[in-house]
């Protein structure tokens, strides 16, 4: 309630690429420790691609650009899902239903979904990564028959990390598609994988050269899941990775996320992984 | 029995391209086994005298702690080795096996590949070659695990 006393935006105004919209939170969902579900009713629909984000504002604290997760057939329920780690996210993280957020987006270039038609799609996730994926997995299962085999592999820190877990469950009733989930460690009470999402790659069954496949999480673990496909006979120029940098005005101009000689706002946050990889083994830039 | 184990072994894919003479020097040393689900394949500390390729289930690795109970660190499905110890000395598990669901495997002895290995350098350097990859995957899964990359960054 705090920032209404901050700011007294006009929802749903829409003004330029610079200034947010402001829509109230429908409603707020914990995922984890430290990760929320906020969703926001758009009256008016809020059409996305999977894989893009928005630029979302704390009013009074800052923003922040975060992946949209939810359905992008279901235009009127706009999903995003936040991990707690900085001043803005964890103010974006105390919204309650009700409280005023800004919206800017979407932006940037998200999956190519609709180029894996014909193709076997291999969907990595590490941790929070799934939430960017989610939009994708929504359009590979509700076109099913688009698509040839599609594994969805999902790696999680641990069984009580284990994101979107009803979903995943739900996912798995599907009896088309493969998906194994794993945790990088668990008690004696758990009865599923254990070990690096990396190690589940040898094990999926997909065509190595009519695969498309969709990396997210962290960078180290989509650098080694690359590798993995790499191994297994994908060209780098099949794998889509999304990057995450400091992204500020979320149209190219700051300059604040630039990556080498692409801005990850603009160019990304999607790329193939035979355009990035040379630079996501780089220290510096 | 052995013709069985023979045949066996040449239907895993860990053991794919090796020559008949090398694929009947393995199945020597082979037998069929069986685990009901959460009983011990092995527990740390004891001799490392027969380990693993899973055919059927899942097979934890464990290691304990007081206060905190089993720790499973790592899985291993159908088409995966249980237990490196056995190839480098003292021979003992560094860790306990603990069968997740019901579990077919081959057993292998262990002496009795290590003696061939040792009569045969080049069976013993097709076998390191076959080992050795598991190994590494291993260290570099450990890398990643330790790394921790799913945690909250600092």
């Amino acid at each position: 309630m705090y920032m209404e006393r901050l700011a007294e935006p006009v929802p749903g105004a829409a003004i330029d690429p610079m200034q947010p919209r402001f829509e109230r939170v429908s409603r707020v969902q914990r995922e984890g420790a430290d990760i929320w579900t906020i969703e926001i009713d758009m009256a008016d629909g809020f059409d996305f691609l999977p894989g893009q984000f928005n630029m979302l504002y704390a009013p009074g604290v800052g923003e922040a650009a975060i992946s949209i997760s939810g359905d992008p057939a279901a235009p009127g329920r706009l999903v995003h899902t936040i991990r707690s780690v900085g001043m803005v996210s964890a103010a974006l993280c105390r919204l309650e239903a009700g409280d005023l957020v800004g919206i800017r987006g979407p932006y940037g270039h998200g999956w190519p979904v609709d180029q894996a038609a014909g193709k076997d799609v291999v969907v990595i996730a590490g941790g929070l990564g799934l939430a960017p994926l989610r939009p994708a997995i929504y359009r590979l299962l509700a076109e099913r028959a688009r698509f040839g085999r599609v594994v969805l592999l999902c790696g999680m820190r641990s069984p009580e990390d284990i994101l979107f877990q009803h979903e995943l469950e739900r996912w798995r009733t599907h009896l088309d598609i493969e998906l194994e989930v794993t945790v990088d460690h668990a008690g004696a009470d758990w009865r599923g994988n254990v070990g690096v999402v990396t190690t589940l790659v040898p094990r999926a069954a997909f065509k190595p050269d009519r695969t498309i496949a969709l990396l997210c999480g962290p960078e180290i673990m989509m650098r080694f899941a690359a590798v993995e496909l790499a191994n297994a006979g994908v060209p780098d120029s099949a794998v889509y990775v999304s990057l995450e940098r400091n992204m500020k005005c979320a149209i190219g101009l700051c300059g604040h996320c630039q990556f080498s000689g692409v801005f990850v706002c603009k160019d990304g946050p999607v790329f193939s992984y035979d355009r990035v990889r040379a630079l996501l083994a780089l220290r510096e830039i | 029995m052995i013709d069985g184990m023979e045949k066996i072994v040449r239907e895993q894919s860990f053991f794919a391209g090796l020559g008949q003479a090398t694929i009947d020097l393995v199945a020597g040393c082979t037998r069929n086994t069986h685990f009901a689900a959460g009983t011990m394949l092995f527990r740390e500390g004891d001799p490392a005298d027969e380990f693993f390729l899973v055919r059927h289930g899942r097979v934890a690795l464990e290691m304990s702690a007081p206060g905190r109970g089993a720790i499973t660190f790592e899985t291993v499905s159908a088409g995966g080795i249980v237990g490196l110890s056995w190839l480098i000395p003292p021979y003992r598990w560094s860790f306990d096996a603990r069968a997740v669901d019901e579990v077919r495997a081959i057993g292998i002895d262990a002496r009795c590949l290590r003696r061939k290995c040792e009569a045969d350098h080049d069976f013993g350097y097709t076998m390191m070659m076959r080992f050795v990859p598991v190994l590494v995957d291993r260290l570099q899964a450990s890398r990643l695990q330790v790394l921790d990359v799913y945690g909250t960054p600092r």
